[in-house]
């Protein structure tokens, strides 16, 4: 059947409000009696705040109140972005306290102050004397497992987690015994983070009708909701969280933050309207950040170049706060053991560890950008090392279509990494180019490398995914569209609005979604993560407009006197199925259904679906670079991604968040990075200056394709493709830089400084 | 400390005393509440608070207020005029240049100016010429079409 | 908002050093892409700002003898695309086009450039070259001070409290006759500070260098000139040979560290390989 809108580039249905300069964020909302917060925080990496000062902060013209933490709740909440787990030893880690005077690493809550405006709020600040106890701190995650370290929270070891998964009959030791070939290499992949444009921001205020309400720049409003109400044991009735438009996120904004603050500090002042935004640099060193991972990956090959056996231990580095805790080491574990399975055996130990610096939490691919790094790398490496084309090598080991993956029990349905290859390998030339650019002299080296990687779809079934959407027809046929799931710039509302329309039959421009994601109003939803929403939301979506169509077609079967399975809504018409005629406008059921006396009922439906189902989305990156050896400086000739996401449900919307992906995984591989200071643990690089994101001269154009194999659990047969995009450019960097100059980097960020080292250390300059 | 300052924002004249304190975006947003000017760093490294001075593009988070006395100041509200969108907002629409869109109005400002130049840009040109804006959306390869393609004059799309 | 005390509007020179003579605790600011960044960050507590953009100091003009002034509060954008200095020294003009970004360089200046006394002021290391000659002005007199003696340490140079810089003055035969090239080496190409800045400027008459100048940033807490590679060059043939043997010898004249932003070995091995692709460019020669 032809579709009329999915699959189409339709306009961006929020693009109006952005362009004019009317769409409202957080900090646009400002109320006449609105104050601000500042947060006190420490100067110290680890010990114990033992004495406050804060007589002159006080006396500070223009300062409202002083919090400390004695003045409010200890009750311990967790912050992760996860719908809450029934079963105990699911749960969330309850470790975050409103302020604290424990200090777990440089820049900790330990106070806040309320005040007229942010500069006298900064000012007061400065003025409060602060006293510390100073314990040791530590900034390597395996120095923190050592035995003499400095225990940091609750766990042994600063172990958070340890998970331990083993496929195969054979012991893992036998197997590579059993080996023509073994291989071994460590990968260090640096801790990186969002950077998206829009600060962390909300506000809290008591409403007209004693509800304590938050409008926060979040992903997960209704997270939000249950983690402020349960900190103050409140209602849920009587808390509202709102979130406006908001400017990126990128899993920073999947973490409950400063709402629980704002939520206080309202309270603190008798409901008046309280602001706390934080500065870049407070974003920088006291938000979350991409876990830094260290992988010791061992693999066994035969002589084919079959892996026969492969082991992996991977240590997350956590920072000083549980946020998603072992989630994102643990999604390294099952893609691990999923990945280019091994004939006899399979290791994986995964440790999440607690040092004293930023908390890490969930950015955008969730370990498997870090981890997909590393396998890339290293199977490039024993390609190169057997004689073997990395292409052919990774082929003749990769998962088919039909797979079973052994963790979640989940067949492989729709597949396209093949063609996806296919297309790659055209794009740049790859067998001409592998050949072209051996044995390179010169100062100006060029290299073509390959990347290619799986995600999943949403998170079921190692967690619920549960969505939420409902339609209300309005007397001209036109609809209204509310949704819990968020618009934070990736396009859902766009989608879930042509999926909308597509369902019941009307126009795209028909749909208007509300535009507000509204804890009160808004049906349940966890919220953006995991590239879940086109997925789950959409199936919720989809559900629901069958049933408004349904509601319609039995409305007008009613009114013709005919059975509803023989009539259609197409193109808003009800049209006799056989005889293509039309019978009438949907506009003129709609009218009945206000104001029809005798039979008025409105269309309206919700529904929340349960979706059990996952499916795994592939793609490749291939690109050309050129290195200059004497410099280290490295220029992206071309670079190409390609996708197997299913069906694309809106290509323009859908490139563009490739090459935004894309953007991300050049950062991580070449410039990014989060340096500390060694003596004192503070962050070094806490500004845009320092922390280095390309700007349009550092950035190439972006190539990018799609395959769409029809995954038949999707609501149109789309699966992931949020994340996939910041997976595969920066290993495909790394090869090429290994193709140029037979340098082979394990650890990011792979710039000029550490080619530099890299080259000097293979004799290359 | 105050100082009177005779302001002309989006071709209405003002005479406003302000705070010497405030920056330009401060003035903008919370005096003017004209909010489509965003904050993104404080710093003058991002470019979300770009606006357009007597013809060229500042980062208004780094510029006094008291500097903006008897100047000529547009922010990305004055580019739609009796409701319909200039070229570049329709470009950057059209072409898929807007994500989360906090950092458009900054790029839709230098967009602007250059189009307003009546000079000719190469792509190079226009990728130096929105050097002073970041952008983690997008990877600015649709903002950079779209400035193109705007600055051709090549756009479809209808009238909102 | 900004923490500052007061903010005054010269509207001229004699305006300005007036004022500076008899208030204290006053910073000049011109761009502000410096100083307002100082304020935020707490360092200038309780500073009055004295702003100099309406002085009568952003003009750039030509002496009939060939000296160039340049006015200490002409912008970068200014710098770059005045005509006077696109055709006698337009290599300063590409230094200063490789500083920040559009918005920054339309109001930041030259003078706060030199003033804030940062080693890697792109502006710096052409001005050495170029021989740059300072005009600074209080109450008390009007002095013309050479570059070379202007920088004393990191962010610290020889101006009182009370002196305003007005004018950058270059002499023609420091530039007549020359080609220049700015290489500054940074991990962005944009919105980015210096690893390191290699200025080169030169006179070559038939295959010889007639007169080679060198001048680096953050290669030392100044910005320096390499006298020992200059004078190593000087009158030798334009080859590959002599332009390595002079870049090694740059390091005779820098004094690179290492700090977070870049290692010593990095940064000394830049200083000799962009010196190299300097003299290299300006002398027509391919390096391979």
């Amino acid at each position: 059947m032809e579709l009329k809108t999915v699959g189409k580039s339709e306009q961006r249905n929020d693009a109006y409000a952005k362009v004019s300069g009317k769409a409202k964020y957080t900090r646009d909302f400002q109320t006449k009696d609105m104050l601000h917060a500042k947060i006190l925080r420490s100067k110290i990496a680890h010990g114990y705040v033992t004495s406050y000062d804060i007589s002159k902060a006080v006396a500070l013209d223009g300062v409202v109140k002083v919090i400390l933490p004695k003045d409010v709740s200890r009750k311990k909440f967790p912050t992760a972005g996860h719908p809450h787990s029934l079963d105990p030893h699911h749960q969330d880690i309850e470790d975050r306290q409103l302020l604290t005077d424990k200090i777990r690493f440089y820049g900790d809550e330990i106070g806040a102050v309320i005040a007229v405006d942010e500069l006298t709020a900064n000012k007061a600040l400065k003025l409060i004397d602060v006293e510390y106890e100073v314990l040791p701190f530590v900034l390597d995650a395996e120095q923190a497992m050592k035995n003499g370290a400095q225990q940091i929270q609750d766990f042994e070891h600063n172990i958070l987690a340890h998970s331990h998964i083993k496929h195969g009959d054979i012991e893992n030791d036998k197997s590579f015994e059993l080996c023509d070939h073994v291989f071994e290499d460590v990968f260090e992949i640096s801790p990186v983070q969002h950077v998206h444009i829009e600060s962390i921001v909300a506000y809290g205020y008591i409403d007209y009708e004693d509800k304590l309400t938050v409008v926060s720049s979040t992903q997960i409003p209704h997270i939000a909701r249950r983690i402020v109400a349960n900190l103050f044991e409140m209602p849920y009735s009587k808390v509202r969280v709102i979130k406006p438009f908001i400017g990126g996120g990128f899993g920073n904004k999947q973490d409950i933050i400063i709402e629980p603050l704002v939520a206080m500090l309202t309270r603190e002042v008798n409901g008046r309207a309280v602001c706390l935004e934080l500065s870049r640099e407070e974003v920088f060193y006291g938000t979350r950040t991409r876990h830094g991972i260290k992988m010791y990956l061992k693999t066994g090959v035969d002589s084919s170049g079959k892996i026969l056996a492969k082991s992996l231990k991977a240590i997350g580095d956590n920072g000083a706060y549980a946020s998603h805790g072992h989630s994102i080491v643990a999604k390294c574990g099952t893609n691990f053991s999923r990945t280019y399975p091994a004939k006899l055996s399979m290791e994986f130990d995964g440790y999440t560890i607690h040092t004293n610096k930023a908390t890490a939490g969930a950015m955008r691919g969730y370990g498997i950008p870090q981890i997909t790094f590393a396998v890339e790398s290293h199977l490039d490496d024993i390609a190169d090392k057997i004689g073997m084309d990395p292409i052919k090598f990774k082929i003749l080991n990769s998962i088919k279509k039909g797979y079973t993956d052994p963790i979640a029990n989940l067949t492989i349905l729709s597949y396209g990494l093949d063609d996806c290859i296919k297309k790659a390998k055209k794009y740049i030339d790859w067998d001409k180019k592998r050949e072209e650019y051996k044995n390179q002299t010169g100062t100006l080296r060029r290299g073509v490398g390959f990347a290619q990687f799986s995600y999943a779809t949403a998170v079921w079934p190692f967690a619920m995914e549960l969505a939420g959407a409902r339609i209300t027809l309005s007397q001209d046929a036109t609809c209204v569209l509310t949704v819990g799931a968020t618009e934070i710039g990736q396009g859902s509302d766009t989608v879930l609005s042509q999926i909308a329309a597509e369902t019941i039959g009307i126009p795209y421009n028909s749909v208007s979604i509300k535009r507000t994601t509204d804890t009160d109003s808004s049906p349940y939803d966890p919220g953006a993560y995991a590239s879940r929403q086109t997925y789950v939301a959409g199936s919720a979506v989809k559900e629901t407009a069958k049933a408004i169509k349904k509601k319609v077609l039995k409305r007008a079967g009613k009114k013709f006197e005919v059975k509803a399975k023989t009539l259609d809504l197409v193109d808003a018409k009800i049209v006799e199925k056989k005889s293509k005629t039309v019978l009438c406008d949907l506009k003129d059921l709609t009218v009945e259904s206000f104001y029809d006396k005798e039979g008025a009922s409105t269309i309206t439906a919700e529904k929340s679906v349960n979706v059990k189902s996952n499916a795994l989305a592939f793609g490749v990156c291939v690109t050309e670079v050129e290195v200059d050896i004497m410099t280290g400086k490295l220029k992206i000739i071309k670079i190409c991604n390609v996708h197997d996401s299913g069906k694309i449900i809106n290509p323009l919307l859908a490139t563009g968040q490739v090459e935004g992906g894309m953007s991300m995984s050049l950062g991580f591989a070449l410039s990014e990075t989060m340096l500390y200071n060694q003596k004192t643990g503070e962050m070094l690089n806490d500004n845009l200056l320092d922390y280095k994101i390309g700007t349009t001269l550092d950035t190439p154009h972006f190539d990018s394709d799609f395959v769409q194999p029809y995954e038949k659990t999707g609501p149109y047969g789309n699966k992931a493709l949020g994340e996939p995009p910041a997976v595969p450019p920066a290993p495909a960097i790394r090869n090429a830089i290994a193709h140029a100059t037979g340098t082979r980097v394990n650890k990011t960020p792979m710039n000029p400084q550490s080619l530099f080292d890299a080259f000097k250390k293979d004799g290359l300059i | 400390m105050n100082k009177d300052i005779n302001i002309k924002v989006n071709g209405e004249q003002y005479t406003l005393s302000v705070d010497i304190r405030k920056s330009l975006l401060d003035v903008i947003r919370y005096d003017l509440g004209l909010t489509g000017t965003k904050e993104g760093c404080s710093v003058g490294e991002c470019g979300a608070c770009a606006v357009i001075i007597d013809g060229q593009t500042f980062d208004s988070c780094v510029y006094l207020a008291v500097w903006a006395d008897g100047k000529a100041v547009r922010t990305v509200e004055s580019l739609q005029v009796d409701g319909k969108f200039s070229n570049m907002q329709k470009s950057f629409i059209e072409n898929g240049a807007v994500q989360c869109g906090i950092c458009t109005p900054g790029f839709l400002m230098s967009a602007t100016e250059m189009e307003e130049s009546g000079e000719s840009f190469t792509k190079d040109d226009i990728k130096r010429a929105l050097s002073g804006h970041l952008c983690r959306c997008t990877g600015y390869t649709k903002i950079v079409e779209a400035t193109e393609k705007g600055l051709k004059h090549s756009c479809s799309c209808d009238n909102n | 908002m900004f923490d500052i005390k007061g903010y005054y509007e010269a509207s001229s020179i004699e305006d300005a050093v007036k004022h500076l003579s008899e208030n204290e605790n006053t910073k000049i600011i011109a761009g502000g892409t410096d100083v307002l960044i100082k304020v935020r960050e707490g360092k200038l507590a309780g500073i009055s700002l004295l702003g100099i953009s309406r002085a009568g100091l952003d003009t750039v003009t030509i002496d009939d003898d060939g000296t160039i002034h340049i006015g200490s509060a002409c912008s970068f954008t200014k710098v770059e695309k005045n005509e006077i200095i696109k055709k006698n020294i337009p290599y300063l003009g590409e230094a200063v086009g490789t500083i920040g970004g559009p918005q920054v360089r339309n109001v930041a200046t030259l003078g706060g450039n030199v003033c804030n006394g940062a080693t890697s002021a792109d502006s710096a290391s052409t001005l050495f070259c170029l021989n740059a000659k300072l005009k600074i002005e209080s109450v008390r007199e009007t002095k013309i001070v050479e570059i070379k003696d202007f920088y004393l340490g990191p962010s610290w140079t020889i101006l009182k409290e009370d002196e305003l810089l007005t004018d950058i003055i270059i002499e023609k035969q420091n530039y007549d006759g020359y080609r220049g090239k700015y290489q500054k080496f940074a991990q962005r190409n944009a919105m980015d500070i210096a690893t390191i800045g290699c200025a080169v400027m030169a006179k070559t008459v038939n295959g010889v260098f007639e007169d080679v100048k060198i001048a680096c940033g953050v290669a030392a807490p100044t910005p320096v000139r390499c006298f020992e590679a200059e004078e190593f060059i000087k009158g030798k043939a334009a080859n590959l040979e002599n332009i390595t043997a002079a870049a090694e010898l740059t390091l005779g004249n820098t004094k690179a560290r290492d700090s977070w932003r870049g290692s010593k070995a990095f940064r000394e091995h830049l200083v000799v390989e962009l010196a190299k692709r300097g003299m290299a460019q300006l002398s027509g020669l391919e390096l391979e």
